[in-house]
């Protein structure tokens, strides 16, 4: 047994009361547990089917209607409704139509803290480890279980590292840093692996920045993208809960199955080009690409953070004829803020249609699916075919000013001539 | 136990919006209505294409992308007996082994589509009848055997009442 270990070993180690190691399969009691209106209708029937008669720890437990909100049919009305009922009965937290995005809405109502042990039923549960949580998408099932029982199991999973060195030149964000990632680790490259990131491009970012970058660790295959919890996260955290948390930094000596070191200086804006989030091109041999829509929005980009900047590229501007700019705030929150700061007048008068906050046109279902043919920039995570609910359009991802800049030019642009 | 069928192959980073779309898995959880659809977006009508027990052949990181379980539910209940790829991401693997469908992880270079294929769990193997060949199956960890061969983390927590029995 190692005497040095990751994060990722030390919060298992301090949930279990012993010293385990990356490999070993434990079982542990989950601190909170999430679902979304694509994953729990399918939880709550195999809860049903199990036989259980309560929620273990209901207060540990949320529903969130973002993926399909405001619904579009009565089918989705009727399994909303069951998550509502459901949620009734058992006494679980929720959050209906509008509250906002679950990757969002968790770590901001202090659901997810520091070195707590979390799972959602999402893929980007993965995105709070930002604040030194081992967070980690699972199943439907997994979540029926872990609500009946309050317990999962998991395999204490190898590490790697990331070092980001250097600093970002102005209009390089972290959204662009996570795509260079990805292109270079490739959309398998941590698969089954916690990602540690660090370094002084890390220290540098805002903790909603650095959300981004762990949220899009799955795009590599990664069960979560951990980062230390530094003063600024610290705070960020005490600013949205009462309750005491503990924060884990790995030994030095701690063994990694791989250390990857990325100078990001010279770094320009990524562009992830259709079909395959690692298939990125620095934006230079991609621009001029025309657009027909962008979406400025997601668990990636949709934080306040994210409409300010392109709010600022926006400002007192036009986007191109023939462009629809979708923007889609995380949370309730978000929307709030951005209609006190004026950002929400800023992006409507530049030509962009607000939608309530939640998954939005990302995922397919409503509010904005392209037409045959059609090319879409948008700050998501996910450029798969038919992931916007048509196969024969063109996802392409950037950055928020990356969007911004291409929706004032119809064509994919670069943001830097505007900041 | 062997399970035989024949190969549909398809190639790498098969996502969970090419096994099911977006657009269908959110408005039921009703899989004969969801199942038609299977891997439409690569593949038209290849639900009809199915005979029951055939294969999901693949290569690298099947399965990434979503945590929806619509994707390995409809896989399963289009009539695939087991999916074989080089590789698995990791929440579909997961989801797999909780829903009982069988994962096999061997190298798919060298299967093609419409090989003959017979799969042992027990022995780890996969028989190649049209390549005569045979490749030897990454074993599973011991504790999603267990919840395979009970059908399923569902029956598994069913059988023992808890999770604590596991290991």
């Amino acid at each position: 047994m190692s005497t040095y270990k990751t994060i990722s070993e030390k919060i298992f180690s301090d949930h279990l009361g012993r010293d385990v190691e990356a490999g070993e399969i434990v079982i542990v009691d989950v601190d909170f547990m999430m679902g979304q209106d694509g994953t729990t209708p399918l939880a709550i029937k195999t809860f049903e089917n199990v036989g259980a008669k309560k929620v273990a720890n209901p207060e540990k437990v949320a529903f969130i209607i973002d993926h399909n909100a405001p619904s579009p049919s009565e089918k989705v009305s009727a399994l909303h409704k069951l998550m509502r009922d459901f949620s009734n009965n058992y006494g679980t937290k929720f959050y209906d139509i509008g509250e906002g995005i679950c990757h969002q809405l968790i770590p901001e109502k202090g659901h997810a803290l520091p070195g707590q042990i979390v799972i959602g039923a999402d893929s980007h549960t993965c995105t709070y480890g930002a604040i030194n949580c081992f967070s980690t998408g699972v199943g439907s099932t997994d979540l029926a279980i872990a609500m009946a029982s309050g317990k999962l199991w998991f395999k204490v999973p190898q590490s790697v590292k990331i070092v980001l060195e250097g600093s970002l030149s102005t209009g390089v964000y972290s959204k662009d840093v996570a795509l260079y990632i990805v292109k270079n680790l490739t959309a398998n490259g941590a698969t089954y692996k916690a990602v540690e990131f660090e370094g002084p491009v890390i220290d540098n970012l805002s903790v909603e920045a650095r959300f981004t970058i762990s949220n899009m660790s799955v795009e590599m295959g990664a069960k979560v993208g951990l980062m230390k919890l530094d003063e600024k996260a610290e705070n960020w955290v005490k600013e949205r809960t009462d309750k005491p948390f503990k924060s884990y930094e790995p030994d030095e000596g701690a063994k990694y199955e791989k250390i990857y070191k990325f100078d990001v200086s010279d770094l320009e804006p990524q562009i992830a080009e259709p079909h395959a989030v690692d298939n990125v091109s620095p934006i230079s041999e991609v621009e001029g690409v025309p657009i027909h829509q962008g979406l400025l929005g997601t668990c990636t980009n949709g934080r306040i953070e994210d409409l300010r900047i392109a709010a600022s590229i926006l400002k007192g501007k036009k986007i191109h004829n023939g462009v629809r700019l979708i923007v889609a705030p995380s949370s309730k929150d978000t929307l709030l803020k951005a209609m006190n700061e004026g950002i929400i007048q800023t992006l409507v008068q530049a030509g962009a249609t607000v939608v309530a906050p939640g998954c939005g046109p990302c995922v397919g279902t409503h509010n904005g699916v392209p037409s045959d043919g059609e090319n879409v920039i948008s700050t998501a995570n996910r450029n798969f075919k038919g992931r916007m609910g048509n196969n024969k359009a063109f996802i392409y991802l950037g950055s928020p000013a990356t969007v911004a800049a291409s929706c004032i030019e119809g064509k994919i642009a670069d943001p830097r001539k505007y900041l | 136990m062997e399970i035989k069928g024949y190969s549909h192959k398809f190639g790498d980073d098969v996502n969970t919006d090419y096994i099911i779309s977006g657009k269908y898995k959110f408005s039921t959880i009703d899989m004969d209505e969801l199942s038609v659809h299977l891997m439409e977006d690569l593949r038209p009508n290849f639900y009809n294409e199915i005979k029951k027990g055939d294969f999901i052949v693949a290569g690298e990181n099947f399965g990434c992308g979503s945590s929806r379980e619509q994707a390995p539910l409809v896989i399963k209940h289009a009539g695939i007996s087991a999916v074989i790829a080089t590789s698995f991401a990791r929440i579909f693997y997961r989801n797999s082994i909780n829903i009982g469908l069988p994962l096999v992880e061997v190298p798919t270079d060298n299967i093609d589509e419409g090989d003959l294929l017979t799969v042992d769990l027990e022995k780890g193997i996969v028989k190649n009848h049209t390549k005569d060949e045979v490749l030897k199956i990454k074993s599973l960890p011991k504790v999603m055997l267990k919840i395979l061969q009970s059908g399923g983390l569902v029956n598994y927590y069913k059988k023992y009442g808890t999770l604590e029995l596991i290991d």
